[in-house]
């Protein structure tokens, strides 16, 4: 295994820890949930086999699920932007084309960037709420939680997108 | 053959997304079926360990509060031991019903539409399925699922909790089931028109499942509200436990339960 693998490897540990020990705990008016740990699958490289993203994100998602105690849940709604991330990535392709071995990170630029994130992360926790609620009974009150917390997510991997920027 | 193989594995990552969907599919819909005994959620050695780790590093936080909600139980224990020394020794009532076992929450959450607590106590200690849990201050949820050593419960905040309930004052009872919005309140369900509650009546639970003792408190009502075509009265029940303040729950052993179901099956059959 290569330098950047072990990384990742590390990666996986920090955000399941962050995930249950910080995150869970973090809820701001009691409907904006931080669901970082979706930014493991979004910053993989950016040629990393759709095979291996999706049995990565169930892995993933079926550790959050047992903190959780939502069996299931969370990994769905992971393995499925697992699955959408290729084809997205290579839909909103920056003129140029990604460097190799680079992760679809900030250095492709902000605007670039929320592209990239906001639809997949709305779809995942679109899943997470609507599949937890058990259908479309509570349909505003979930939207209102599915849009609080896609603002936070986003913002919070923005705000550590930015500190870990190598410096120029 | 061939040609099936060329194509399954053409679209190799479609249907490995595909299984992968459908196992997790299945995994909800096995866990959402109430009591059963897991190992793939908070209460297996390894996430307990972690969580209540964190949970201990936490607790030095809330000493304060915890030790004066401990104080404030232990004079109500006082009061209500004055109580019984007054009454007749010749209590008539000598059967056992229930017993009951201090645990320790070490999770717990509120905002969820299915909330659950994983309590410090397990199988060990003679918790199993289906009991009850009860706090100082009120009704908390049931057992859904042990291990050894810890135990999940189903938190009366959880959109498929159902208990049934009464009102204290006019005796009448019902179903109290949380609707997935606020963490202060829960709904209680199926009071018939002719009943009056009002605004300030007590509820507590019915004791007519034999898993919840009869007369804990569960809340307040603090909203009520009839429609013209209605059956059933829309109510909104302030609960009396702080659900995000829980610190100690105690598990409720009834020793009746299994006496009481089978008597009521062999009557009018298995109704599940």
């Amino acid at each position: 295994m290569n330098r950047a693998g072990i990384f990742n490897v590390v990666y996986f540990f920090l955000y399941v820890i962050a995930q249950v020990l910080l995150f869970k705990r973090l809820v701001l008016f009691n409907t904006s949930f931080c669901f970082l740990y979706v930014a493991f699958i979004l910053l993989l490289p950016v040629e990393t086999n759709n095979l291996l993203l999706m049995v990565l994100a169930f892995v993933l998602g079926f550790t959050i699920d047992v903190f959780y105690d939502s069996l299931g849940i969370h990994a769905l709604a992971l393995v499925t932007i697992a699955y959408l991330r290729n084809y997205w990535l290579s839909s909103i392709t920056p003129q140029g084309g990604y460097d190799a071995g680079s992760s679809p990170a900030l250095a492709n630029g902000v605007q670039w960037f929320l592209v990239y994130t906001v639809p997949l992360v709305f779809v995942h926790l679109a899943l997470l709420f609507f599949i937890e609620a058990g259908g479309f009974g509570l349909f505003w009150f979930t939207m209102l939680k599915i849009m609080a917390s896609l603002l936070f997510t986003i913002s919070v991997m923005l705000m550590l997108q930015f500190f870990s920027m190598p410096r120029s | 053959m061939d040609r099936l193989l060329n194509f399954v594995y053409q679209y190799r990552a479609f249907f490995t997304f595909l299984l992968l969907v459908l196992f997790c599919s299945w995994l909800i819909v096995e866990n959402n079926q109430y009591q059963s005994t897991r190992y793939f959620n908070s209460s297996n050695r390894l996430a307990a360990n972690i969580i209540s780790f964190s949970q201990g590093v936490r607790e030095y936080f809330s000493l304060r509060r915890i030790n004066s909600d401990l104080a404030e139980e232990n004079a109500n224990l006082r009061s209500q031991l004055e109580r019984y020394a007054a009454v007749d020794s010749l209590y008539t009532d000598t059967t056992r019903r229930f017993d009951f076992v201090s645990a320790k929450v070490i999770n717990n959450s509120v905002m969820m539409f299915k909330n659950y607590i994983t309590v410090n106590k397990g199988r060990a200690d003679g918790i199993k399925p289906g009991m009850a849990a009860i706090s100082a201050k009120g009704a908390v949820g049931k057992v859904k699922s042990v291990s050894d050593n810890y135990a999940v419960l189903i938190s009366l905040l959880n959109v498929d909790d159902q208990m049934s309930s009464s009102i204290k004052r006019t005796g009448h009872f019902g179903t109290a089931q949380w609707d997935g919005t606020d963490p202060r309140t829960i709904n209680l369900n199926y009071i018939a028109r002719h009943v009056t509650p009002q605004v300030g009546d007590t509820v507590v639970t019915s004791g007519y499942n034999a898993v919840f003792p009869p007369d804990i408190l569960v809340g307040v009502i603090s909203k009520v509200n009839l429609r013209e075509e209605a059956q059933f009265w829309e109510i909104k029940v302030e609960l009396a436990q702080d659900f995000g303040r829980l610190a100690f729950v105690e598990i409720v052993r009834s020793y009746q339960k299994v006496e009481k179901d089978s008597l009521e099956i062999s009557t009018i059959g298995d109704i599940k």
